[in-house]
């Protein structure tokens, strides 16, 4: 039987920002987490992946990173996309600037 | 301090020039990301976590004030407000925009600075004793040398496609503060019968597979040296591994042939390459020697600095720790912390790095350095002028009086910001400092070099240090290894494995049941950690860490 598959959105970076942004349903590139796609078919987020990819003059290592269902929209599985999405520890800098997002 | 000549000066516009056109046609979208990243990486700029970052070179660690007010300037204006000094004598900028990095680039280059060969398969910023031309126990300064090979490795046309990275590392001293046991080729300036060369180590390095380097020869002569390391390079590249890049490094191909295999290669190799070095490598090198003569130590009283350091403890303190000895008696090696507890290691903010290079203007004969452990140093002060230095640190929270103690901690920036990373180093850091500080132990323990990564890169060189701290993701948890026992100097050796890691919250106070140990069990208040470490072994370390293994045994 195949595994069931991981829900995923699709994350990178901004070209000139660097900063991390995620793919929106309505195909803009969002800097929220909560706004991103959930994609919960793998051959959509194949497809999603592709999309993404094509821009390459706006983005930079666009990849499937795993989410799931929160209350205000998609959030993280893993530490690393937790950071990801807030920014470093050490100071207030990163997303945690504009947008206070306290860590799950 | 290496003035750029003419000809540097355009080599670097003219670099600076083609990389502001390749970023121009990276964002007119006519290069695609797999075409730019070899030529960004190869001027210093990554994509991390959160951010491009750029990563200036610190040629063997030396800085003049007006080069360190312009990486104060580079971080005001295009950052935010700070900047990372790394284990490797550079400097990162955590939060570039990419249109911004050809400006940065120009700006660096007004005062004799770049980013060129700081990341890629190529020669790596050469580092150096950070304490050079001012230590004690020098036998010559070793800056001149790694000057000419800054010049000889940048944009070598034989060097640029590598099977890996190459780093290396030069000391004038016995006692090795340049860790060059841990370098793919490590020098230490010795002199025979009157003539000045170098003993050349090979094959050291951390990450995945740490080894401490082997000795390739016990002495070259200067004449010779610079044909000898081209022969060494160049064996490399050709029979280094290139199918697999965990075991690209020259190590590994040291240890899979064997160093006397190794050493019969590079001997080979030399005769042919060395009648194409015909003494302009030697001519340039008495020129480069010019620009790092030592400054005229100037004379005077030293009465109150003795009579600071009898009556003000706090002074006392900070002198201690921080003050290392002086070629010339009456003056000092000043290592200025930038690691006051809780603080990001190695993090100094643009005010910082002003209020230091006006110290350096003032009182240190304008000069600099960088340290491998993250601090700044004014290498030349005289000894009245102490007090006076202090008083104005104390004022910019950089007079931490901590050097070589628990809280002198080496971190890599790890998950907070590397792309790379496994788990976080810098809050690992900053805890086990501000604890440290809160039990008030910190002096009563003494030396001991806590070293951390957030991989097993290992840029925070956790190999090496009396405590190592290891961050990895293990079942997407945060967890850390320990090793203990691991050198960084002249007797380097890597740390053994203390058994399972430790979670997040765990760490901290593993470090403490390990520091507590040591207490019990040093014979006096002058046997430090290692050399405790060393006579009893790992067994009661163990036993302090995982109690529950001991009972389950029992």
């Amino acid at each position: 039987m195949a595994r069931a598959f991981t829900p995923k959105v699709v994350t990178a970076n901004d070209l000139l920002e660097g900063d991390v942004i995620y793919l929106t349903e309505d195909d803009r590139w969002s800097r929220e987490l909560t706004e991103a796609e959930l994609i919960t078919d793998e051959a959509h987020a194949q497809v999603r992946l592709l999309d993404a990819s094509r821009q390459a003059n706006k983005i930079v290592g666009a990849y499937l990173a795993d989410a799931i269902a929160g209350d205000n929209g998609p959030e993280p599985t893993h530490f690393r996309e937790d950071f990801r999405r807030t920014g470093p520890s050490n100071y207030a800098h990163g997303k945690q600037e504009s947008s206070p997002q306290p860590r799950a | 301090m290496y003035r750029y000549s003419e000809f540097d000066t355009a080599f670097l516009a003219e670099r600076n020039a083609q990389f502001r056109a390749q970023v121009e046609r990276r964002i007119d979208g006519s290069l695609t990301e797999d075409e730019f990243k070899p030529l960004r990486l190869m001027n210093g700029l990554y994509l991390q976590l959160h951010a491009y970052m750029l990563r200036v070179a610190i040629p063997y660690g030396t800085l003049s004030s007006a080069q360190m007010r312009q990486l104060a300037l580079l971080a005001e204006k295009w950052d935010k407000g700070y900047g990372h000094f790394t284990t490797r004598q550079n400097i990162q900028y955590n939060w570039p925009k990419l249109n911004d990095v050809p400006d940065m680039l120009d700006a660096l280059a007004e005062f004799g600075m770049h980013a060129i060969q700081t990341s890629g398969n190529t020669i790596r910023n050469v580092t150096a004793d950070h304490f050079a031309g001012a230590a004690a126990d020098e036998v010559a300064d070793p800056r001149p040398y790694a000057e000419l090979l800054r010049q000889w490795s940048t944009d070598h046309p034989e060097f640029q496609f590598m099977p890996r990275k190459f780093k290396i590392a030069i000391t004038g001293s016995e006692n090795d503060r340049a860790v060059i046991k841990a370098h793919d080729i490590g020098l230490q300036l010795v002199e025979r019968d009157g003539v000045l060369g170098a003993r050349v180590i090979v094959g050291g390095g951390l990450g995945r597979t740490p080894m401490i380097g082997k000795e390739l020869s016990e002495f070259v002569a200067f004449d010779d040296l610079l044909a000898y390391l081209e022969a060494t390079v160049s064996v490399w590249n050709q029979i280094g591994r290139r199918d697999n890049k965990y075991k690209a490094r020259i190590k590994i191909t040291v240890h899979e042939h064997g160093i006397d295999a190794i050493r019969a290669k590079v001997n080979e190799r030399f005769l042919q390459v060395r009648p194409q070095f015909k003494g302009a490598d030697m001519a340039l090198l008495v020129e480069i020697k010019g620009h790092f003569a030592p400054p005229a130590f100037r004379e005077g009283s030293v009465a109150s600095f003795e009579s600071a350091y009898t009556n003000d403890p706090v002074f006392r303190s900070w002198v201690d720790t921080n003050i290392a000895p002086h070629k010339n008696a009456d003056h000092a090696i000043v290592t200025i912390s930038i690691k006051k507890h809780g603080q990001t290691p190695g993090d100094a903010t643009a005010e910082q790095m002003r209020v230091m290079a006006d110290l350096a203007e003032e009182f240190a004969y304008d000069e600099l350095r960088i340290s491998h452990e993250q601090n700044v140093i004014l290498p030349h002060v005289h000894k009245s002028d102490l007090p006076a230095i202090h008083a104005r640190l104390k004022e910019h929270e950089l007079a931490t009086a901590n050097v070589g103690l628990i809280s002198d901690i080496i971190a890599c920036p790890g998950m907070d910001y590397c792309a790379l990373a496994t788990a976080r180093s810098i809050p690992v850091a900053q805890e086990i400092a501000t604890r440290f500080d809160d039990l008030k132990l910190e002096h009563d323990i003494g030396h001991l070099k806590i070293k951390i990564s957030g991989c097993i890169n290992a840029c925070g060189h956790h190999h090496v240090g009396h405590i190592g701290i290891l961050g990895l993701d293990r079942a997407g948890v945060e967890n850390y290894q320990i090793t203990l026992g691991g050198d960084a100097t002249e007797t380097a050796a890597v740390g053994d494995r203390t058994g399972p890691g430790f979670a997040y919250d765990e760490i901290v106070p593993a470090v403490e049941r390990i520091v507590d140990t040591y207490l019990e069990q040093r014979d006096s208040a002058e046997e430090t950690f290692l050399e405790t470490y060393r006579r009893v072994g790992m067994a009661p370390f163990k036993a302090a860490l995982y109690p529950e293994a001991q009972a389950n045994a029992a």
